[in-house]
């Protein structure tokens, strides 16, 4: 790494170049400090945007979307919701618990800072395998320390989800995801328009914690990664909740004209963006900033990424007024700067300017062009040879549901409060997407998240597309509209040309399935240079979508669990021979190849309508998508769910063309299971024609215990018991060691 | 039902006006040291503890039973759960006295559903202790399976002899852990129960009745 005025960076030499040639001096060394954390990939997206243009972002309801802290949607009657997805995979992998615990605190914030109030938290995370000590090590604290920060914040973590592949094995994904409901009126810009307000910091001291966690998430591991560690932040969840209350409050003066919270990039970034943002300049006296330790040097101070503080721009005349709010909160606070004319930010030490830089600067990062080149096992995979088939698929399903990532994450979501709050309706395991009721009203927020490594890897514009499908099937399913998404998108390193295209096709893979759905993309997260050095090995590419839809009225929520024997089973949709990426090819062949699942936007489309339709219309006993383990492991869980068993006759979907472990476990789109009264199967099957989608009457569910499937040439016969016992334990046994 | 109540800020809670008095859950100071102990301590206490000799009816739910506990207004202690982790889930409770003042209208005996949500809420006393709790009819609820059996399968964090709540002598003061007001509505319940709402029924009934 190059050395500039004392400090090492990890600016190229270009960058310098330029830099050296826009100021007409070479930096000092809280200015070189500064530019290196706001141009790293982390905060400047230098490699991203061109590709992140592909991506619908406008819809009539979108109130502020990418380039925002977070996306805002207007749900109706003056109410939007603030939603947002982060990483914080490079310090979880490092320290879990605080790594995965800030992660959550610097989320809150982002919504918080928009004026909404934090209500809800989903946590997609990914694991190498737990047969690893490591892995467990990671999955055990990881947990714990979102459980401990949500739960102590009185925010609900309402969902989320896990998956475990080799590829995560030294560099687990630790996704977050924060959902705010919140007057449109109270929305606040992250801006600073206006020359004369005041800049106050409010909450935690400054200290040396974190310094420089952005160039450090810009970077691969290494085995020196350990020694990265001070870049990690240490959390604090009562302050933030301090903070939350004492934020929403000071918002209700009207004095706040524009917050942002200190995350990536600490005051650097905050100040910058708020002043670049509004096109003024800022003034920041260093010493009325409150620090944790004597003799923090401006480079510190500028660079520090400690937690829970937030930067208010409040109109002069309500300073008083706002300060008297935070000490009633007790939370620390200090008049710090005010905006100016002058587009600089300029920093003031014992009555000395220590630093002077181009509000804009930020924005001034150079664009990268990337090389991208297909990587040549893409093709090589395509084309696999067939398994043996199972002789025996009842106990192939047995096996599938002891599989890590179909076992039931109550391990996990039990040590969350979900509960917190009384607005969640739909609570984790009871179905697709969680569903929030938004209170004093009918409405309610359904949200999920969804990801598939395996099929982004063998096919990543499938892959891509086919996670935005999954969460706009899973929010269906309650009985909500999708209405706008957000994706974190996890890569290793943009520099390698290959990782390059797999990274471009996904968001290609997004972008047009987007666009036919017309769900806008609202905000992400780009989180590059996920690989281990050691290794020499990248994680699998990992796109993640938060989706957010609506319920015009909390009587439409459909839950997955069967409620009553008799009750049809009817399956929407085609499968197809694309076991690629299957749990099934993983978990029982350790086949890694072959077609992934083809996504194909307007099928989609139509089975999303259907499925509105059918439950508005109200014929709709029970709804799940099927997903990861297909046809067999989605009945299975309905069945589960809802203690009750099914008689499934397969032969109306039997076809030459198909095995019957491709029948069972293909994890083909655009399918849904439904249950349905008797006396609605004509409306299914006229409501169905209507949209387009094909429609089978799969057999019936029974108050016997059982989980039976016929077909032509055998039958399969599971019991519930059984079933439940391997699915339920599975988790908790290996977690116990 | 309708009652009147205010949410007050601990510090502003100055004298008491007020018929009654509930401290919710909420991790109070972060459960820094230990659950409840700081708010224990603040002025607000005080307060309440005027409120519980005059005979007013507190109610702790959750953080508000360890802060009920740590204060004194009710015995024993509640630690760490057995299990080593946080649990929200939720459980069966089976009533064990109907003579308190968040009690009276629900049968000895009768099941009620309700969530948990805690770290830190396994009931801890010693023998001596448990023996007068159990003489004195203090213990209001404890864990049961759905049949109301009070096994150890159904004691999701090794309480002694499942205690999920307990009353002072005077029975005016409860504290439990699980959480009567995410039970109060038919919509949040995965089993369609309102149960909860029975605790603060029986507040009402007690209120109106002196």
């Amino acid at each position: 790494m190059p050395m500039v005025s004392g400090v090492k960076v990890d600016l190229k030499p270009d960058e310098l170049k330029y830099i050296k040639k826009t100021l007409g001096r070479t930096p000092n060394m809280v200015e070189i400090g500064m530019i290196d954390i706001m141009w790293s990939e982390h905060c400047s997206y230098k490699s991203s945007t061109p590709v992140l243009k592909m991506l619908p972002t406008k819809a009539s309801y979108v109130v502020a979307g990418p380039g925002e802290d977070a996306g805002v949607i207007d749900i109706g009657d003056g109410m939007v919701v603030t939603f947002r997805i982060e990483s914080h995979n490079h310090p979880s992998a490092i320290v879990p618990y605080d790594g995965a615990a800030t992660g959550i605190g610097g989320i809150v914030r982002d919504i918080l800072c928009k004026g909404a109030r934090p209500v809800a938290l989903l946590d997609p995370l990914r694991f190498g395998s737990l047969t690893s000590g490591h892995s467990r090590w990671l999955f055990e604290y990881v947990i714990k320390g979102i459980a401990d920060y949500g739960n102590c914040i009185g925010v609900p973590t309402v969902g989320g989800e896990v998956e475990f592949d080799d590829s995560f094995e030294t560099n687990c994904l630790v996704n977050v995801c924060c959902l705010g409901i919140g007057r449109k009126e109270d929305f606040v810009p992250s801006k600073a328009t206006n020359v004369g307000d005041v800049l106050i910091l409010m909450g935690g001291s400054t200290g040396r914690d974190g310094l420089g966690g952005v160039t450090f998430a810009s970077r691969v591991l290494t085995d020196k990664s350990e020694e990265d560690r001070p870049a990690v932040q240490i959390a604090d969840p009562f302050t933030k909740k301090l903070i939350i209350e004492a934020t929403l409050e000071a918002i209700q003066t009207g004095y706040v004209h524009g917050l942002k919270d200190l995350g990536g990039g600490g005051l650097t970034c905050a100040a910058s963006e708020l002043a670049g943002g509004g096109g003024t300049g800022v003034d920041i006296d260093l010493n009325k900033i409150f620090l944790r330790e004597p003799g923090m040097i401006p480079y510190e101070i500028m660079l520090s990424e400690s937690q829970e503080r937030m930067a208010f721009i409040v109109d002069p005349q309500g300073v008083e007024a706002v300060l008297n709010i935070f000490k009633k909160w007790e939370v620390a606070c200090a008049v710090i700067g005010e905006v100016t004319d002058t587009e600089i930010m300029r920093l003031m030490k014992d009555g000395e300017v220590v630093g002077e830089l181009p509000a804009k600067i930020l924005d001034d990062a150079p664009v990268i062009p990337r090389q991208t080149r297909k990587p040549a096992y893409i093709d090589k995979l395509k084309h696999i040879e067939s398994p043996e088939l199972p002789r025996n698929l009842t106990e192939t399903i047995y096996q599938l549901l002891g599989s890590p990532n179909i076992a039931d994450m109550g391990w996990v979501y039990h040590q969350y409060d979900h509960e917190v709050g009384v607005r969640t309706v739909v609570k984790p395991g009871q179905s697709d997407a969680a569903v929030l009721r938004v209170l004093n009203t009918d409405r309610g927020i359904a949200v999920t998240t969804d990801g598939n490594s395996r099929h982004t890897y063998l096919d990543p514009y499938h892959g891509g597309a086919g996670c935005v499908a999954e969460a706009c099937r899973n929010i269906v399913a309650v009985g909500a509209k999708p209405l706008a998404m957000v994706d974190a998108l996890n890569f290793g390193s943009p520099e390698d040309p290959e990782i390059f295209w797999t990274f471009s096709e996904t968001v290609r893979g997004i972008a047009d399935i987007c666009k036919v759905l017309e769900l806008p993309c609202v905000g992400g997260k780009v989180s590059f240079y996920n690989e281990d050095e050691a290794r020499k090995k990248a994680v699998k590419p990992s796109p993640v979508l938060m989706v957010v839809g609506s319920l015009d009225s909390l009587e439409n929520i459909t839950t997955m669990d069967f409620k009553q024997g008799g009750d049809l089973i009817i399956l929407l949709g085609d499968t197809f021979n694309e076991l690629g990426g299957s749990e099934y090819y993983h978990f029982i062949h350790h086949l890694e190849g072959g077609i992934v699942p083809q996504t194909d936007s307007q099928r989609e489309k139509q089975v999303l309508e259907c499925i509105m339709d059918a439950i508005n219309q109200k014929l709709v006993t029970a709804c799940h998508d099927c997903s990861k383990g297909g046809l067999a492991i989605a009945i299975a869980k309905m069945c589960m769910k809802g203690n009750l068993g099914a008689q499934i006759d397969l032969t109306p979907i039997e076809s030459p063309e198909l095995r019957m472990d491709e029948l069972l476990f293909s994890e083909s789109h655009s399918r849904f299971i439904l249950s349905i009264k008797k006396d609605h199967l004509n409306a299914i099957k006229e409501l169905a024609d209507q949209h387009s989608v094909p429609v089978y009457l799969l057999g019936k569910v029974t108050q016997e215990p059982t989980f039976a499937l016929s077909y032509s040439s055998g039958k399969i016969k599971c019991e519930l018991d059984k079933m439940k016992k391997i699915w339920l334990e599975t988790i908790p046994k290996i977690m116990k060691g | 039902m309708h009652m009147d109540a205010d949410l007050i800020w601990h510090a502003y809670f100055r004298d008491s006006e007020y018929n009654a008095a509930i401290l919710p859950g909420g991790f109070s100071y972060g459960d820094h040291l230990r659950a409840g102990i700081i708010a224990a301590f603040s002025p607000a206490m005080d307060i309440v503890k005027e409120m519980a000799k005059e005979g007013k009816p507190v109610l702790g739910i959750c953080n508000g039973f360890q802060i009920l506990v740590e204060s004194g207004l009710l015995p024993g202690a509640l630690l760490q759960n057995d299990c080593l982790t946080f649990v929200c889930k939720w459980v069966h409770l089976r009533t064990e006295t109907s003579n308190s003042a968040f009690t009276n209208e629900i049968e000895k005996g009768a099941i009620l559903k309700m969530p948990i949500a805690h770290g830190e809420g396994r009931y801890f006393n010693e023998e001596n202790s448990l023996k007068e709790l159990n003489e004195n009819d203090q213990i209001v609820f404890r864990y049961c399976d759905e049949n109301g059996e009070i096994t150890s399968e159904a004691n999701p964090n090794g309480a002694f002899e499942n205690i999920a709540g307990i009353c002072n002598i005077e029975r005016n003061v409860l504290g439990l852990m699980p959480h009567p007001e995410r039970a109060s509505e038919l919509i949040l319940s995965p089993y369609r129960s309102s149960d909860g709402l029975k605790i603060f029924q029986s507040l009402k009934q007690f209120l109106e009745g002196r």
